[in-house]
């Protein structure tokens, strides 16, 4: 008998993702339609037109996932997909395909916390972590340390206070003139810089926690005083960001006496970070950045929900106290 | 921490239907300021920078709070705000581009880590 599969789908930010993943955790297919290049003339993502092409593309992104696992909607016996955070226009449309697709099939649906997608990511393939482990997870818009007892959940240890690590990357880099997106942009002009030229501040706030708004700041003044060269600005600014996710990763292992580590989210792509945190597991490069792999993953231990209980499901932008 | 009394007190002044914007360049404050706004108002998780999710919704305390970001935005739809600004919720915009009406404050650097903060 053939291995259930889970048919994954995410559409909380810019990328149009489907995937394929079987509840033992092999990836059939992973396919992600990048809106990046619309983006960059615009500096950034624009929702309405976020929105617009993840109902172009959902479909064609689809049928490129199953052809390539070499399935089709009748091998698929459940589906998945990310609920939030996000941005909500583009969380609604995987929302709305996902209902309409496993009400039409009669199969169950699992809702996917995009951030848990995230942890687990290093739970999927041939190298897999076990749990349990921690795993920092840092992109454009998030960044925090989680402690995975079992990978049906996670507890969050400390998170940052202001900027997410990629938001650091992502306004230096502008502070710099270097382009967007920042972090392939500073690591680049980093390579040809002194990474101690500049003592930029390293902040730890709370037990565990991140905060990278006054780093920022203190670009901002360097530049505006006439300091450079931008090499060594970026270099010495991409070494205070790397220092504090190392740093904290490592104090939260200590504390909780654990030493598997994990790392996850698109700032997992740094060079200078991938060096700093060697021995830790770091899942291959498009199951790091946004994927619906890491959805259809986490679906596998979560709860399926029958029809017609899953109706009613909405996208979320909401943060709870 | 100044920065976060100056949010307090101005908060006590916000019902719900209001909309504040709150600019100022990179580095001002501003995420700061509207987490001290937020706390006044009995919101006691998370306040971050909204930059990548363009738009966040504090629940839990009394009223809703939007906590929007328009910084990446080339122009603002009006029916994504829709979704995040309501009569219900106290919203607070960076970067707000001329896209709402709304109460200012300006958050400036002053020299070291003074800030000037006008409303």
């Amino acid at each position: 008998m053939n291995p259930s599969l889970i048919l994954g789908i995410e559409t909380s930010c810019d990328d149009t993702c489907a995937a394929l993943v079987t509840e033992q955790g092999e990836v059939r297919s992973n396919v992600v339609a990048s809106q990046g290049l619309i983006h960059e003339k615009y500096g950034g993502v624009v929702p309405e037109i976020a929105s617009r092409r993840h109902l172009e593309l959902l479909d064609a992104v689809m049928a490129d996932a199953l052809e390539g696992a070499g399935a089709t909607l009748e091998d698929v016996d459940r589906i998945a997909v990310t609920r939030g955070p996000g941005l909500i226009g583009a969380l609604l449309v995987g929302v709305a395909e996902a209902k309409a697709l496993a009400a039409a099939r009669g199969l169950p649906l699992t809702p996917v916390d995009h951030l848990h997608g995230h942890v687990v990511a290093g739970t999927l393939g041939p190298d897999a972590v076990e749990a349990p482990y921690l795993c920092l997870v840092a992109s454009g818009g998030h960044t925090f340390i989680a402690r995975v007892e079992e990978p049906s959940s996670y507890t969050v240890l400390g998170s940052t206070l202001d900027d997410a690590a990629g938001e650091a990357f992502d306004k230096g880099a502008r502070i710099l003139g270097l382009g967007y997106p920042g972090g392939p942009a500073i690591q680049k002009a980093a390579e040809n810089g002194d990474p101690e030229a500049f003592d930029f501040p390293r902040s730890y706030p709370g037990e565990l926690d991140f905060s990278f708004s006054g780093l920022k700041t203190s670009l901002l003044y360097k530049v505006r005083d006439g300091a450079g060269p931008v090499e060594d600005l970026a270099a010495s600014y991409q070494r205070a960001i790397v220092d504090a996710l190392a740093t904290r990763l490592g104090q939260a292992a200590r504390r909780e006496g654990i030493d598997r580590l994990a790392i996850g989210g698109g700032v997992a792509a740094n060079a200078e970070l991938r060096e700093r945190l060697e021995g830790a597991a770091i899942p291959p490069f498009e199951l790091c950045t946004d994927n619906a792999a890491m959805i259809a993953g986490a679906a596998r231990f979560l709860p399926a929900v029958e029809y017609p209980g899953y109706l009613d499901l909405d996208a979320s932008a909401r943060i709870h106290a | 921490m100044e920065t976060e009394a100056h949010a307090a007190e101005f908060a006590a002044t916000l019902a719900p239907g209001d909309v504040v914007f709150v600019e100022g360049e990179l580095g001002a404050g501003k995420t700061t300021w509207v987490r001290g706004a937020a706390r006044a108002l009995g919101f006691r998780g998370p306040v971050t920078s909204p930059t990548f999710t363009i738009g966040q919704v504090y629940a839990g305390g009394g009223a809703e709070i939007a906590h929007l970001d328009l910084y990446r935005l080339e122009s603002v739809d009006p029916w994504l705000l829709d979704d995040y600004v309501t009569p219900e919720r106290i919203a607070f915009v960076e970067w707000p581009k001329g896209a709402l009406e709304g109460r200012r404050v300006l958050i400036e650097h002053a020299g070291g880590d003074a800030r000037e903060i006008t409303t």
